[in-house]
């Protein structure tokens, strides 16, 4: 019997786990030093908010991981031994292991600004990070005269700060929004979806400042932080500051040995790090050659379980290539929905074309983009409009042109029942635009799930 | 605004508080006419039966004035035992009046009481429910103000005190299992109540309502409030708005209005859209045979309830699933989902949670059928033992045990403890039934959009019906499960829009080894696992 061992209980570890045990009876033991069980990262900020307890985070009950025979051990891994195969945690005794699995995740990115490391200054990322939140700031349902913190002051336009900026509200934190370029989530977002953002962060009474860099961060006479300074020397005071700026991967305990890494832990196709039957999966790995289209470190929870996945056939005799589908996230800003299918770039490329529609609201929109010459769908982004990933994936997989996509947009829509429908407005404006006559098909279970093609 | 909200709170809990503290109001007093007023009827055998007891209770009350139901009640009850038992020593069966203590002192207290509900009916009417009503409404549209932006707003829900169990909570519960108490147990101390609410009942149906016409406005008017709480709450969400109004819809006309109009012109009061066997009484002798006496309107009352059982559930389950009934029409759903939607984060989630459900629900079931089952026995044969079981002993087991402390005192009191479907869960018969349909042949689920789940856990946390949505949103595979009501709040809590309720074809509806899809490495090469992991 082989031991296995599995540093991180996150999504990828903890998948890789379960997925290992489907077909074998090896021994399984998962380290962390974060919390006991694994709990659902993505929902810090419900248990913060009051919508959920830390309990309802974990996807899992606690007798899950017994009943399945996977030893959970809860302590922070110091070094790996990787000439003896071992584990040095710091409360435990030594672990030996035949194969060892890195999914230690990420942790807030910090660029060195002065004063990042005050008290009162934060990131967002772990279930310690949310503790300390709770103690940097007051407590929810307190009386004015018992807030502690007037304002905050967030650095970095990406998802987790719209999340911390949403938290602190549900406290009356007034918050102010540093973002470095000229929309929000300007790497990621075309500009019309970043303007339909920002408009509604602002609805939301966010102060959102475009263009503004963080130079420093000041501390008052206690040695907390008490205010930012702005790269054009605006001083802002504030009680607390969020640090959202992204993430790296997790990986500083291991960067003395002989681990080949560089921003992450350096893996082939097959997860594979450079040293025998050790894998690195999840946040914490790097590809030296990402598969076709794909970034070399993507850091969200679907990719994580997709490496799972893989490395657990890997470990259990059948090696296996990671080879991630179509590219699909989504998020959720304050109200607004939002999920994407296949390549919407911040910027199109010379090949693409796109189509925007937008509702008179402006809180729900569509951008499609295709292929200028052949016409080919090759992503979508979509707010406020639930869509279908099957659809999607399956219109990918067929590559279907854009003009069978508008005229089939019925099929992709998955707002619950009796919602008001938008296709006939987008195929309005596509017509339009394009000069073509499509009129909207009735949605068709047969096409939905007969799985037939077209 | 602020203010405002504050308002609409202090007029509710000044409502609530009058009403709780007219139930101590009224004083009793009792002399012959009044005895003969409240329980001679113009049969000659009763009458004669009660006149028989006269003596011994008017002893034991004539010339005093009791201060408070209770020394009322103990009195009356007292004498009534003892002239009982004397005629039971004496073995004059014929003469034995076997009311229920209560119920015997029930029908002396509404005619002995008086006070200044008496003098002043309209006022009370006025400070409780008018009262209530307007300051629960102000409340609730105060807040809908103050939260600016459309969106579900589920903030703070496991922070206060009302909704995570804190002492809001259990306050709550104490109150409402004292109510449920109350009203099922002691009707005599209850008359205060009943009082109140005569006036409405002598409008809607020219006669005194007693606590049941008490019980069904209350019921409709902490609807209707908390109805508008969900308009509010769940403002951008069209499927919760239609249910909402779906609910409170049948409520007031089916459950309320159209049962106490036709009581007004001479038929059986019916609520047309229960079911057996939740409506558990369906089938016993007086109600059958009082809808085989009301003439043509019975037939087809009859007619109607059975075409319910034997083709109504089945084929609306199969084409919409339980949802039809359980969140679009039921009044017990419809309580669960308007005064019971603060609660709904409350339900256990654990497998062993879902165990206890199952073994229970279908308990009731086969309790049911069996009481049915002896009941229609003793209708056609006459007999009213069956292998020395008593019918009606049996009748009273299941009409005590769970249509009155299940049904009422744990399925509504234990809100603020157990989440708002203790009773739809744990307990109804109907829902066992349509559950069934709904597992087995139905178009009904929930289905999963692909790999986009992040396993937050707002759709299990937000389950009434302590379904772990999660477990199934997590690994692709569709939601079908004999419990789910079909509120929808799962799908609506999601953030990541991965929960749709629709009715498609059976094909492919419960996808038992699921795929994500986004994940081509593992689709081209799919091998059946065993699901244990
Ligand atoms: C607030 C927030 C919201 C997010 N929302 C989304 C979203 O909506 N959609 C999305 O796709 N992604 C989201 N993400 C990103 C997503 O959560 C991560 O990509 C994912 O959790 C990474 O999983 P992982 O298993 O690779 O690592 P992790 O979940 O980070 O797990 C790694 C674990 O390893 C432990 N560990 C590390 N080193 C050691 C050591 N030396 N010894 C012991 N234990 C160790 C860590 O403590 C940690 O518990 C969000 C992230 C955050 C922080
Ligand atoms: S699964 Fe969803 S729709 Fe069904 S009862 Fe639970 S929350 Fe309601
Ligand atoms: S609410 Fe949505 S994303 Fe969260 S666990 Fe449920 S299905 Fe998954």
């Amino acid at each position: 019997m082989r031991t296995i061992a599995i540093i991180g209980n996150g999504i990828s570890g903890v998948t890789a786990a379960r997925n290992i045990r489907k077909k074998s009876s090896d021994r399984i033991v998962i380290i962390s030093v974060e919390t006991p069980h694994f709990f659902s990262r993505t929902a810090l900020m419900y248990i913060y908010m009051g919508h959920m307890k830390y309990e309802h985070t974990k996807p899992y009950e606690d007798h899950f991981w017994k009943k399945n025979n996977l030893e959970l051990i809860h302590d922070r891994v110091e070094t790996v031994d990787f000439d003896n195969k071992k584990l040095l945690l710091k409360n435990t005794p030594e672990l030996k292991y035949d194969s060892l699995v890195l999914a230690t995740g990420s942790s807030p990115n910090k660029f060195g600004w002065p004063g990042q490391d005050l008290p009162g200054v934060q990131g967002l990322y772990s279930f310690q990070d949310l503790e300390k939140l709770e103690e940097n700031t007051h407590g929810p349902l307190v009386a004015e005269s018992k807030r502690t913190v007037e304002t905050a002051v967030i650095v970095g336009g990406g998802l987790i700060g719209v999340e911390l900026a949403e938290m602190l509200l549900t406290r009356h934190v007034k918050v102010i929004f540093l973002v470095r370029e000229d929309r929000f989530w300007g790497n990621v977002l075309p500009k019309e979806e970043g303007e339909l953002v920002a408009r509604h962060m602002v609805e939301h009474h966010v102060d959102l400042r475009l263009n503004t860099e963080m130079d420093r961060i000041e501390a008052d006479e206690n040695g907390r932080a008490c205010a930012v300074i702005t790269k054009e020397g605006e001083r802002i005071p504030c009680q607390l500051v969020g640090l959202t700026a992204g993430v790296s991967p997790n990986i500083k305990f291991l960067k003395e040995s002989q681990l080949d890494t560089q921003r992450g832990i350096m893996v082939n196709e097959f997860l594979e790090t450079n040293i025998p039957d050790v894998y690195a999966i999840g946040d914490c790995a790097q590809f030296h050659q990402a598969p076709a289209g794909r970034r070399p470190i993507e850091q969200v929870w679907y990719t994580g379980r997709m490496m799972g996945e893989t490395v657990a056939r890997t470990l259990t005799g059948n090696r296996t290539q990671y080879q991630p589908g179509h590219w699909f996230n989504s998020a959720k800003f304050f109200d607004i929905e939002y999920q994407t299918y296949g390549v919407v770039p911040a910027r199109m490329n010379d090949h693409m074309a796109d189509f925007y529609w937008e509702d008179p609201t402006g809180k729900k929109c569509i951008k499609i983009v295709f292929n200028k010459d052949t016409h080919e769908f090759i992503g979508i982004n979509t707010f406020g409009i639930r869509m279908r990933h099957e659809r999607f994936d399956a219109w990918l997989n067929q590559n279907s042109t854009v003009e069978h996509v508008i005229e089939h947009l019925k099929d992709a829509n998955f707002d619950p029942e009796f919602y008001a429908s938008q296709e006939e407005a987008i195929v309005q404006k596509f017509n339009s635009e394009l000069g073509t006559s499509i009129t909207p098909k009735r949605k068709s279970w047969k096409r939905i799930f007969g799985k037939i093609a077209l | 605004m602020k203010q405002l909200r504050a308002l609409g709170l202090l007029l509710f809990l000044a409502a609530i508080s009058i009403f709780s503290v007219s139930l101590f109001l009224p004083s009793f007093s009792l002399d012959e006419a009044k005895y003969k007023e409240a329980l001679l009827t113009g049969n000659e055998q009763s009458d004669a039966r009660y006149m028989a007891f006269s003596e011994g209770v008017l002893s034991a009350t004539e010339g005093k004035c009791f201060s408070n139901a209770f020394a009322f009640s103990a009195a009356v009850r007292e004498a009534f035992e003892t002239k009982n038992n004397e005629l039971k020593a004496a073995e004059k069966w014929d003469e034995v009046v076997w009311d229920k203590p209560h119920e015997f002192a029930a029908s002396l207290a509404l005619t002995a009481s008086k006070g200044p509900i008496n003098d002043h009916t309209g006022w009370f009417l006025f400070l409780t429910f008018g009262m209530g009503i307007i300051g629960g409404t102000i409340y609730v549209l105060a807040n809908r103000a103050m939260q600016g932006t459309d969106g579900i707003k589920n903030d703070h829900i496991f922070h206060h005190a009302a909704t995570n169990r804190g002492w809001i909570g259990w306050l709550v519960f104490a109150w409402l299992v004292a109510f449920y108490i109350v009203l099922y147990f002691f009707p005599d101390y209850v008359v205060g109540w009943s009082m109140i609410t005569d006036p409405v009942s002598y409008f809607l149906k020219g006669s005194a309502g007693g606590r049941w016409f008490l019980y069904g406005l209350l019921y409709c008017s902490v609807m209707t409030v908390m109805a508008i709480r969900m308009f509010v709450k769940y403002r951008g969400n069209k499927y919760q708005i239609l249910r909402t109004s779906s609910v409170l819809f049948f409520q007031i006309c089916f459950a309320f209005l159209i049962p106490e109009i036709m009581v007004r012109f001479g038929y059986p009061g019916v609520d047309m859209k229960e079911i057996w066997p939740l409506d558990y009484d369906f089938f016993f002798d007086w109600n059958l045979s009082a809808k085989l006496r009301a003439g043509s309107l019975g037939i087809f009352l009859l007619v109607w309830g059975l075409i319910l059982i034997v083709v109504g559930v089945p084929v609306m389950v199969y084409f919409f699933g339980k949802r039809w009934y359980c969140s679009w029409v039921c009044g017990c759903g419809g309580l669960a989902e308007t005064l019971g939607d603060p609660y709904r984060q409350l339900s256990d989630k654990s497998v062993k949670a879902w165990k206890i459900e199952r073994y229970l629900i279908h308990a009731v079931l086969v309790f049911a059928v069996f009481m049915t089952g002896l009941t229609l026995y003793t209708f056609f044969s006459g007999e009213s033992e069956v292998f020395s079981m008593n019918t009606y002993d049996i009748q009273d087991t299941y009409k005590f045990m769970i249509g009155s402390v299940f049904a009422g005192v744990i399925g509504t009191g234990f809100y603020p403890a157990m989440g708002n479907r203790v009773w739809c869960r744990f307990g109804c018969p109907l829902a066992a039934y349509l559950g069934l349909v709904q597992r087995f042949k139905s178009r009904f689920r929930i289905t999963t959009n692909g790999g986009q789940c992040i396993s937050c856990g707002n759709c299990s946390t937000y389950c009434e019906m302590g379904i772990d949505v999660r477990w199934y949103a997590q690994r692709g595979q569709n939601i079908v499960r004999s419990s789910c009501v079909g509120c929808g709040i799962c799908s609506a809590v999601c953030p990541r829009g991965v929960l749709k309720l629709e009715n498609g074809p059976e094909e492919g509806r419960i996808n038992d080894n699921p795929i994500l899809i986004g994940h081509e490495g593992i689709q081209l090469s799919q091998d059946v696992t065993s699901n244990k992991a």
